[in-house]
């Protein structure tokens, strides 16, 4: 295995993701197959290749510095219902 | 022949010329939905009477333009002003969003007809449709096998002639795939051709949404309506949209066509190589000149894809944290916790799986060996294609290296089930358009073949597609689904 | 025996730009409005929405580097950092990591009369997150609400090298970057609205060594004055802990005010692993030399060059120019002043003594006084003229600034005009010495102080509005001709 049960766990808190016993184990079989599998591009010397981060030879798109009201509260927020005095609410930090 | 078995051209030519109304097509198809929909489960969300509501509408204003009138589906990645949009998910299972994705707002604006929003691979991570939060989708042809996905719902609907066509979205394969599985012609524009504003993103250097419809003019018309620029994304290119329909007559004389021979190896069924070869004999006697080419880097895209668009979704889906929108866990006493478990339990299995690869790639010590190197293999990829394009300049390879399989077969094997978009992912890669048309059928199911183009060149693929096309018959087979 | 140690202090500070709307949505960048009100799809992070970069915050970074000496980088890209918390919607915050807009600039500051130059690392754009109000102490606290009208508004964050040696030359720096930035209208800089923060790193190192100690990360600093504490805390913290045989944890520690102490917030084994990557929804900005050199065009004077200008042509001491340079606003009152005024350095005397009490006594800043400087013009030639002596004068301009009505409206209404009439005068000293025969008798033989006293009590008589130089005068004649 490529992975191991505890890399799992670290990677699962990282992506903020609770998996229960028999995930972490299906997560590190899977997971170390699929790295074995993209182990193939060591095959390649990628040494002297520049990264491709953007496709499309485009570049300094912009907005002009203009505002426009935001959107209503109410409809903004009517997608949750845990809000209180228009503000998100969500259990304590520690 | 039904009326919802015809194609949008001819819907829009019976409206305009005043043979038929939009309601009355509204009504044929929700007939024909009722008739198959419980067979093929294509849809996650469903609106007749709204899109009934919206044609008399249509039908009272008259001058059927553009494609007034005319019902779709919607890929459920596709925000929907007031109308539920899942991304077939249980994160997403009640969210309304309360604006339209840019490629929905275009087609309010000529007044196509929203019929409702179509299953997919949750968050669009799947070639099967398998996948969904909710339920398979079904193969038309074959019910025990896969539409193929992603975008597997908007494919089977138009096999299954629900709606005339619909939108996807293609990220890796996810709309040709789909098409050449059910049997459909799915267009993937040039990266950048149309805007991704409003369409929950898998991986965004990569996603494009994009047309299934039963024939290639088809999807040059709904094409005309959804390209072009839109300043709410800098990555939607402000390039002209040449007229798509009136260029699908110019043929194929002279155009120097490329079959890389790795795009012939790579597990693909003979029967599937065959039909493809067959087709570009086809192509050759209508004046096209084909060639061999090679494509060296093909068989690394498919890895370097599991490795991008992973870590790009690890990103994409982090909003999902139950605080604004969406599923949250209301056990947990504090918010990291809350975070957490929200994520675990509203995530499916494959959901889970690559957010994890994701994260894994792009963490300390691992970003280099994992993330880097699938950018730089990307730039190989890429250079292929330009190195092909420089003397070709279109490229045809079969869309999928097999038929549609069985339902199931693959669950607990994701590395094949990967291998389907072998042939499709290198396109996205290297941002190209490409479509995926029907070019036989071997044991009753459907076969595909991808022509592939420069970038912003979707308008040679469809002059070549429709050539095909007008020459072969392939396009008007349509599954018998019993009634 | 204590050993001898160097501190070593880097800054990182936040400034926001001062924009109308935020940096990837039209959603108006303004302090202090109900909560969620200044909030759209896009900086709430719903799903499918991408970001527009706003050019008006990629100019003023720019004008920011120039103002720093910094190197504006030919092409710059946004990245995502990725971590997960209630105030920052979208999981990830889009800011610069691999390529920043600006490098290797630099700031001087003044150390013990000369100029030293602090080092600036870099300076990159990234968006601001929201904001959360816990419900009662953070650690007791139920429940939290978050407010997301400050997410997405764009930032500038500046990172010095670690080139300042004391809490003082620390906060010398701030000063002299708050001015900077103001100066190029970059940011208003306003640390009590959180408009401009501060992080600082600090480590200490026995002296002569060149190796850097092991440095603590103090968050939290939202005044100089806690940012000079909290270093000087934090200095005597790290060399107790060392002089005791003890080592130097890397943790990320709060400044608590309250009881102005530094606390633990993490450890580095919990740091965060921030995942960068290049943001794909966003495409790389190229910046012309041509556009640099446009901006930097239309630079307004900057803090150095103001202070060199009022020292060589207004002819200010060096510590009066460096004061007055600080910010754009005292400047721009002290040179509305001067032009119309002979002596600089009286208008000078005035703003950092009377005008600097009262603001600081008011918690204002300049741009909210109401004193305007024509009547402060004004008021300094009644000074000039006799009609008011300096003593009156204080109470005249705090009448203005508390009302901010001309100083002849005060002078009349307060019946405040001088006494210079020398013969009333000569009545009034000749009462008070027929009244304080001892007094005389002791200045006769020789105490000069009981001079002093006399002038008091001719000050009280006429409440203060004796002409103190003519008292004086007077005093003395009729004393030598007795």
């Amino acid at each position: 295995m490529v992975l191991n049960i505890k890399e799992v766990e670290h990677v699962a808190g990282l992506a903020r993701l609770t998996l229960k016993p028999e995930e972490k184990k299906e997560m590190v079989a899977r997971l170390s197959s699929i790295l074995n599998y993209v182990d193939k591009l060591n095959e390649l010397d990628t040494d002297k290749v520049e990264p491709l981060t953007h496709i499309l030879p485009v570049n300094n798109v912009f907005r002009e510095d203009k505002t426009e009201p935001g959107m209503d509260r109410e409809l903004l927020m009517s997608s949750t219902d845990m809000k209180e005095d228009g503000q998100y609410k969500v259990p304590k930090i520690m | 022949m039904n009326l919802w078995d015809f194609p949008v051209y001819l819907l829009q030519h019976k409206l305009q010329s005043g043979e038929i109304s939009s309601v009355e097509i509204v009504r044929a198809f929700r007939e024909r939905i009722s008739q198959v929909e419980g067979k093929v489960k294509a849809f996650i969300t469903l609106d007749e009477e709204g899109a009934l509501r919206e044609a008399a509408r249509v039908d009272q204003e008259g001058g059927y333009t553009g494609l007034a009138g005319i019902p779709y589906g919607l890929k459920d990645l596709i925000c929907t002003r007031g109308m539920k949009t899942t991304c077939a998910s249980r994160m997403l299972e009640d969210f309304i969003p309360v604006y339209d994705a840019f490629v929905v707002a275009k087609l309010r604006e000529t007044r196509a007809l929203l019929m409702g929003k179509t299953n997919l691979d949750e968050f669009a991570m799947g070639s099967s449709t398998e996948q969904s939060a909710f339920f398979p989708t079904r193969n038309p042809w074959a019910l025990d096998r896969v539409p193929g996905g992603s975008s597997g719902g908007s494919a089977a609907a138009v096999s299954a002639r629900e709606v005339p066509f619909c939108l996807g979205t293609d990220t890796g394969g996810s709309i040709r795939q789909p098409a050449a599985y059910c049997g459909v012609v799915g267009l993937k524009p040039t990266y950048g051709r149309v805007s991704r504003r409003g369409v929950v993103p898998y991986a965004s250097s990569l996603d494009q949404v994009g047309v299934l419809a039963q024939n290639v003019r088809d999807c040059a018309l709904v094409f005309s309506i959804i390209a072009g620029h839109d300043p709410g994304d800098t990555t939607c290119v402000n390039v002209p949209v040449p007229d798509f329909v009136s260029a699908l007559d110019e043929g194929v004389k002279g155009i120097k066509i490329a079959y890389p021979r790795e795009y012939f190896a790579l597990g693909v069924d003979e029967e599937i190589k065959a039909a493809v070869m067959k087709s570009l004999k086809k192509l050759e006697e209508l004046g096209a000149i084909v060639e061999e080419v090679s494509l060296p880097h093909s068989e690394y895209a498919l890895p370097a894809y599991y490795l991008l668009a992973p870590a790009e979704a690890s990103a994409n889906l982090a909003r999902f944290d139950g605080v604004r929108y969406g599923y949250r866990d209301l056990e947990a006493d504090n918010v990291i916790d809350m975070f957490a478990q929200t994520r675990g339990t509203a995530f499916g299995a494959e959901v889970k799986r690559r957010i994890m690869l994701g994260t894994y790639a792009l963490s300390s010590g691992y970003y280099d060996a994992y993330y880097l190197k699938a950018l730089k293999v990307r730039r190989l990829i890429s250079s292929d294609f330009d190195k092909v394009f420089a003397s070709y300049d279109l490229i045809v390879t079969p869309t999928t290296p097999t038929p549609p399989f069985i339902i199931g077969a693959h669950v607990e094997d994701p590395i094949t089930l990967y291998m389907n978009d072998i042939l499709t992912v290198p396109v996205n890669m290297a941002g190209l358009p490409a479509m995926s048309i029907p070019c036989g059928l071997t044991r009753g199911l459907p076969l595909g073949m991808q022509i592939i183009a420069k970038p912003f060149a979707e308008s040679l693929i469809m002059q070549a597609a429709y050539a095909f096309e007008q020459n072969t018959e392939y396009h008007s087979m349509k599954p018998e689904l019993e009634v | 025996m204590g050993h001898e140690y160097e501190t070593v202090i880097g800054l990182e500070v936040h400034v926001e730009l001062h924009t109308k709307s935020k940096i990837f949505c039209a959603c108006p960048n303004e302090f202090g409005a109900e909560p969620n009100t200044h909030v759209c799809p896009i900086c709430a992070g719903f799903p499918g929405m991408l970001p527009v970069l706003n050019k008006e915050a990629v100019e003023l970074s720019i004008k920011a580097g120039l103002a720093l000496n910094c190197h504006i980088a030919e092409v710059c890209k946004f990245d995502r950092k990725n971590y997960f918390y209630p105030d920052l919607p979208k999981a990830y915050q889009i800011s610069q990591f691999a390529m920043p807009i600006c490098q290797q600039g630099y700031l001087e500051i003044d150390v013990d009369g000369a100029p030293k130059r602090i080092g600036i690392h870099r300076a990159h754009m990234e968006e601001d997150a929201g904001k959360l109000i816990h419900q009662g102490a953070i650690t007791e606290t139920l429940y939290t609400l978050v407010d997301l009208n400050r997410s997405g508004v764009p930032l500038l964050e500046i990172v010095s090298e670690p080139d300042m040696r004391s809490a003082e030359e620390a906060r010398d720096y701030l000063e002299k970057l708050r001015a900077v930035l103001l100066f190029a209208g970059v940011s208003d800089c306003k640390m009590e609205e959180g408009s401009l923060r501060c992080d600082a790193n600090v480590s200490i190192r026995p002296l002569g060594e060149k190796k850097l100690g092991t440095r603590t990360e103090i968050k939290n600093l939202n005044s100089f004055r806690s940012l000079e504490r909290a270093i000087e805390y934090e200095v005597n913290r790290q060399k107790e802990r060392l002089e005791d045989g003890g080592t130097i944890i890397q943790e990320t520690l709060t400044w608590d005010e309250e009881k102005q102490v530094t606390r633990s917030l993490r450890s580095k084994e919990e740091a965060h692993d921030y995942r960068y990557f290049p943001d794909p929804d966003l495409v790389p900005i190229h910046i012309s030399r041509d556009w640099v050199e446009a901006l930097r065009r239309n630079l307004p004077e900057m803090p150095d060059q103001a202070r060199e200008r009022l020292m060589k042509e207004q002819g200010l001491p060096a510590y009066d120019a460096a004061i007055i340079s600080l910010s754009p606003d005292y400047l721009a009152f002290f040179d509305a002043c001067a032009a119309r005024y002979s002596n600089a350095k009286v208008v000078s005397n005035w703003m950092m003594v009377e005008l600097n009490r009262l603001l600081n006594l008011h918690n204002m800043n300049i741009s909210e006084c109401k004193i305007n400087s024509n009547d402060f013009i004004l008021m300094l030639n009644y000074i000039d003229n006799g009609t008011i002596s300096g003593k009156m004068a204080k109470n005249v301009f705090e009448e203005m600034f508390a009302t901010g009505s001309s100083p002849d409206k005060i002078i009349q209404e307060k019946g405040m005009v001088q006494i210079s009439d020398e013969k009333a005068l000569l009545q009034l000293v000749r009462k008070v010495l027929e009244e304080n025969p001892e007094v005389v008798r002791d200045y006769k033989n020789g105490k000069e102080k009981a001079l002093g006293f006399l002038v008091g009590q001719i000050m009280k008589v006429t409440k203060g509005q004796a002409n103190p130089g003519l008292v004086n005068k007077i005093l003395k004649e009729t004393l030598t001709e007795e």
